[in-house]
């Protein structure tokens, strides 16, 4: 780091490593990463927080997003203006998230996020469909898809509303075998 | 004057908020808070005056704003009428910063509001009962005091702790009108102290759990930031009289420990290699490619400790203290086969110059001490032998105890069968198109299945068929281990009596080492295409297919063992009549010797070391079989990869060019990567590590070589030349099912081991052990040697049998008690697991005001008084997971807010919460202190606490 220009002080490389699961190098080049997308956007000197977005285009084309079914809505979640704009906080907020380290009831809570298509705080059907068909890329017919959503309510759901509540989709989530394994991207 | 004053201000104050009071709840918090202040202040205001005249002598570094106190009186109030308004509106759309913002802009305003905001965001109830105390009292002074805070920067968060602090002093002096300022610099009640005291571990406690809160960064910095310098702050100020110091120092040294284990943490992550690679494989290949490798690297730095071990202990020591090459005979090569000793293949055999090497057994000397500094070689040689299986056996079983708990998810298969597959069966590290595309494929397949499935719910009608097919498949897989292991059995006994014949073939030299290597390269196939019968899920035929090659590798490698110990056994009978004849030797010469010189000192025969007759030396003839061995297996693997999979990939991907048919999606195609062939072919290699470390120190050198190069080998090779699998499956917890391989390969490998160190008698001629009856009276000998004489004593009571058994007995039944607790444990966690799909059961059935399903509740509950059974989980569980999400939720923030003022309207009697003996002082604010305090625990709850800190 001493080579180079300073990209953050010391004092900000603590707090991020009070605030995610990274070390130091790993958000150096998470900032790399960043940098890279848009090279003449984002500054070297982070030190004086400067205020810059990337839009939710070039973040999806990261390839660890990229052949992701979910990448809109990861990155939409995880940016302030629900627009999918990330600065550099919600950038690295983001893989913390995702980050092996990050534990399951973090997870779970941006996991009801990503999967909250109209963002009203419920997984309802027309969710699920959405989840289902991007999972599938489409090749369920009709019927099986519209089966398949009400068997998944039915399962999850506790207060009967035909739609998953946090608390349904936590309480499921939290039992499921795979979800540590699968939700996390190594960066 | 200033008094008539202050009532305006107060007056305008309120007006100001309740022409806004329309704006949501968060306005009639402020609201409260301000009518609350008002009657604090109106009441406190006589005796108010009175401190802040104090203050004016005491706080010195103040000296610029104090005398436009009274001046700005006025303004600072209208200012911050306007901020409140400003601030509701900006709550309306961002609702979680609201809280921050308010707490910097209103920071002067009153300790109650700042202390309110934190505490509703970290959930923290004792910060709002301190601030809300203190926020009446305060309300007075703070507003003289606002005058200079505004004229300060506001940004100054050195100067905003200032005036905390300020204040604080205020208190004690108005707590105790009397008082003097000397007395209040010191005096701190014990109460305060107690509840700063909380207060720091609670900001110190929100650092610590700050990553795992579900907010935005920037809010998340801004606490941390906050909270870190209030404990920098405060932390000082704990501690009284010398105890300060203590405490002081005490925290610096925690601090300067928090440094050092970040930074640790810091360079121990970046010395875990190959992280980039993996996560390039993974990315291609899903995680179950990547477990291999992961647990490649675990290997890796296993081996790399062992390795350390016995290079430091044992090998370097006796390169750099012990006798040079061709000192004494076992160090040198015998006359017969000097000749050959440097040939090509003699050395590709261990045999020759490789053979009297450091790499075995039988180089090192029985010297007790060597060196000047009196290195016990022969002690440490055992303790690293044994060390090594102690070290590996703790590692191993810990990483599987870790990797158990990690494991979590506990779900009774089929109870959310479809959710499951909808919101876990994306594997998020997929970053390649191919496999992207097969997983998707997958995904289709799985969701088809699950649907015919929940069609059709009755059974399989080929139910039949199968179970004759799975049977048939075992049948077959049973005989082809027999087969193969009765193929090494006659390949060994032929060996045996080759072994006696000088005419050797190279294929009949050989010939062991090939057949083992064949059978490992042929039989997983086999293995694999007889598994098609059985038409199991892809992660559990991976695991018939692991326990099957295993089944087949143990065969062979307890063939092979027997085989060593019957050459063992031969070894020695022929050791005893060398030894004899050498002894006999011995005692001709030195017959002679004295017969014809007279002289009866013993000097050793002037026979150069490469003459004298020596044993066949069998601890380093198994030595050889292992290595031997080792470096078969590197070759085969290799040339495998070459062969197998590059090979194929070359000629598959530049002869489809011009071939008849389509190569690439029809007959050969490319290779798949063979992840249980490649664990099974690792754990059992270690296997023979860990049986030929003792015999051969230089066997874990180069093991670390092999797995080092493999792993650069091996990530080319899946890269370069194999194609994602066709149904990519996640590794879910396979990890630990290796590490469950390696437990058994170790423990298996212990045995044999453990019972040469313990019954075999060491060749007389060569090793650290010569001369001795046992292996392990070496031990013996430093303990009577070395240690003091009561030691000695000491351990010949301990090794006495009345001490032992009870011994054995005491640890028996302490394995029984705990197995039991566990059990209990167990049971008990049964329980808590039916409470809780009980009370889900009978949740769904209230709300749903259908009939229950579950007859035996609703009996109960007819019989239960009306209301009794419904009051307790209604209110506390609706709102707390949507509030949880209002904090994250940009979109809904507005919602969020209404939401909060319904919980605080909704929670009951919030003055209930504040505790009532708290130090005398603020009595006076009493009323303003009710809503103050009330406005803590409100919101605190409504905003939800996150994810509890774990």
């Amino acid at each position: 780091m001493g080579n180079k220009q300073t990209i953050f002080t010391d004092e900000q490389l603590d707090a991020y490593q009070d605030c995610t699961f990274f070390t130091r190098k790993e958000i150096l080049r998470l900032h790399s990463r960043y940098h890279e997308l848009a090279p003449h956007l984002v500054p070297m000197d982070y030190t004086n927080d400067p205020d810059c977005k990337l839009p939710l285009a070039l973040i999806v084309n990261m390839p660890e997003l990229n052949e992701n079914p979910f990448r809109n809505r990861i990155v939409e979640s995880f940016s302030e203006d629900g627009m999918g704009n990330l600065s550099f906080n919600e950038f690295v907020d983001m893989f913390s998230v995702l980050s092996e380290m990050a534990p399951r009831e973090l997870k779970a809570i941006y996991a009801f996020k990503i999967y909250d298509f109209n963002v009203d705080n419920y997984l309802c059907k027309e969710d699920l469909v959405k989840t289902l068909n991007r999972l599938t890329k489409e090749e369920l017919t009709p019927e099986e898809v519209v089966l398949v959503c009400e068997k998944a309510i039915e399962e999850a759901d506790l207060d009967g509303d035909n739609k998953l509540s946090y608390a349904d989709f936590e309480n499921m989530i939290t039992r499921a075998p795979d979800f540590l394994s699968t939700f996390h991207i190594r960066i | 004057m200033p008094r008539k004053k202050d009532t305006d201000d107060i007056n305008i104050e309120m007006d100001a908020d309740e022409s806004e009071s329309d704006d949501g709840g968060n306005n009639k918090r402020t609201n409260n808070r301000r009518q609350g202040a008002g009657r604090g202040g109106a009441r406190g205001r006589g005796r108010g005056k009175k401190p802040a005249s104090e203050d004016e002598d005491e706080d010195d570094e103040d000296e610029a704003p104090k005398g436009r106190r009274g001046a700005n009186k006025k303004k600072p109030v209208k200012k911050r009428g306007g901020r409140n308004a400003k601030d509701d509106d900006d709550s309306e759309d961002e609702a979680p910063k609201k809280g921050r913002k308010g707490a910097a802009n209103k920071k002067k305003g009153g300790k109650a509001q700042d202390s309110d905001d934190d505490d509703s965001d970290a959930g923290k109830g004792k910060k709002g009962k301190r601030g809300g105390k203190k926020g009446g009292k305060d309300e007075e002074d703070s507003k003289g005091k606002k005058g200079d805070a505004k004229g300060k920067d506001k940004g100054k968060d050195k100067d905003n702790d200032n005036d905390k602090k300020k204040k604080k002093k205020k208190d004690d002096s108005s707590d105790s009108d009397s008082n003097t300022n000397s007395e209040e610099e010191e005096s701190m009640s014990e109460g305060e102290m107690a509840r700063l005291m909380e207060e720091v571990e609670e900001k110190k406690k929100l650092i610590a759990t700050i990553r795992n809160k579900p907010w935005r960064m920037k809010r998340r910095l801004v606490h941390l930031k906050e909270a870190q310098e209030f404990v920098d702050k405060f932390e000082g100020a704990l501690g009284k009289g010398k105890g300060r110091k203590w405490y002081a120092y005490k925290v610096m040294m925690k601090k300067k420990w928090i440094k050092f284990s970040r930074d640790f943490e810091n360079f121990r992550t970046a010395c875990i290699p190959w992280e980039r690679k993996i996560k390039e494989v993974e990315s291609h290949f899903g995680s179950s490619v990547a477990s291999y490798f992961i647990f490649l690297r675990w290997m890796y730095g296993m081996n790399l400790v062992l390795f350390g071990f016995t290079f430091g202990l044992v090998v370097i020591p006796e390169v750099l203290m012990g006798l040079p090459y061709g000192s004494i005979p076992r160090k040198t090569v015998p006359r017969v086969d000097q000749h050959s000793a440097q040939d090509y293949s003699v050395l590709m055999d261990f045999q020759g110059y490789c053979k009297y090497s450091i790499m075995f057994y039988g180089y090192y000397n029985n010297q007790r001490t060597i060196g000047l500094l009196k290195f016990r070689l022969p002690l440490s040689y055992l303790m690293v032998g044994i060390g090594t299986f102690g070290y590996s056996l703790m590692v191993v079983i810990r990483t599987m105890a870790k990797n158990a708990d990690v494991g979590g998810g506990d779900g009774d298969e089929g109870e959310f069968t479809f959710a499951w597959k909808m919101f876990t069966s994306w594997d998020y590290l997929i970053g390649n198109s191919e496999t992207a595309d097969n997983k998707y494929a997958s995904i289709t397949t799985s969701f088809k299945e699950s649907i015919v499935d929940e069609q059709e719910n009755q059974k399989d009608e080929n139910i039949h068929l199968r179970r004759f097919l799975r049977v048939l498949a075992n049948l077959m897989i049973v005989c082809s281990l027999g087969g193969s292991g009765y193929l090494i059995y006659f390949v060994v006994k032929r060996s045996q009596e080759f072994a006696n014949r000088d005419d050797l073939s190279w294929y009949e030299k050989n010939e062991l080492e090939l057949i083992m290597s064949l059978l490992g390269l042929v039989c997983p196939p086999l293995f694999e295409t007889i598994a098609e019968l059985e038409d199991y899920h892809p992660r559990i035929a991976l695991k018939w297919q692991l326990g099957r090659i295993f089944a087949l590798f143990l065969g062979n490698l307890y063939t092979f063992l027997f085989a060593l110990f019957d050459e063992v056994n031969n070894k020695l009978e022929q050791e005893g009549s060398i030894r004899n004849a050498s002894l006999w030797a011995m005692k001709e010469y030195y017959a002679n010797y004295t017969l014809f010189l007279n002289d009866s000192s013993l000097t050793p025969p002037p026979m150069p070391p490469a003459d004298v007759i020596r044993g066949p030396c069998w601890e380093t003839a198994v030595g050889i079989e292992f290595v031997k061995l080792t470096v078969s297996d590197i070759q085969v693997s290799y040339l495998t990869i070459l062969i197998g999979d590059f090979a194929r990939a070359v000629i598959v991907r530049f002869l489809n060019y011009c071939w008849c048919w389509d190569l690439e999606a029809g007959f050969p195609s490319y290779g798949e990567f063979d992840i249980s062939g490649n664990v099974l072919g690792l754990v059992f290699n270690q296997g023979m590590i860990w049986m030929g470390a003792f015999y051969a120190p230089g066997l874990v050198g180069i093991n670390v070589l092999r797995l080092l190069s493999s792993m650069y080998y091996q990530c080319w090779a899946v890269m370069a030349t194999n194609v994602p699998h066709e149904r990519v499956f996640k590794a879910s917890k396979s990890n630990n099912f290796y590490m469950g391989l390696l437990l058994l390969i170790l423990f298996l490998s212990l045995l044999p081991v453990v019972y040469t160190i313990m019954t075999l008698p060491p060749s007389f001629d060569c090793g650290p052990f010569s001369g001795k009856p046992k292996m392990f009276d070496v031990i013996m000998e430093t303990i009577d040697l070395d240690l003091p004489a009561f030691l000695g004593t000491l351990f010949s009571y301990a090794a006495n049998p009345g001490l032992i058994i009870p011994a054995v007995l005491l640890m028996v039944l302490a394995i029984y008690y705990l197995n039991s607790v566990s059990e209990a444990y167990q049971n008990a966690n049964m329980e808590l697991k039916k409470k809780m799909q009980m009370a889900r059961d009978e949740e769904k059935n209230r709300r749903n005001n259908t009939d229950s399903t579950n007859q035996v509740m609703k009996d109960l509950e007819d019989l239960l008084p009306r209301g009794s059974l419904m009051a307790p989980p209604e209110p506390e569980k609706p709102p707390e997971p949507e509030s949880r999400l209002t904090k994250t939720k940009p979109g809904s923030a507005g919602k969020g807010v209404n939401l909060q003022k319904d919980v605080a309207l909704a929670s009951p009697n919030p003055n209930a919460r504040g505790p009532v003996n708290r130090s005398p002082g603020p009595r006076g604010a009493g009323p303003g202190q009710g809503p103050g305090r009330g406005q803590g625990p409100g919101p605190g709850r409504g905003r939800g606490r996150g994810p509890p800190p774990r």
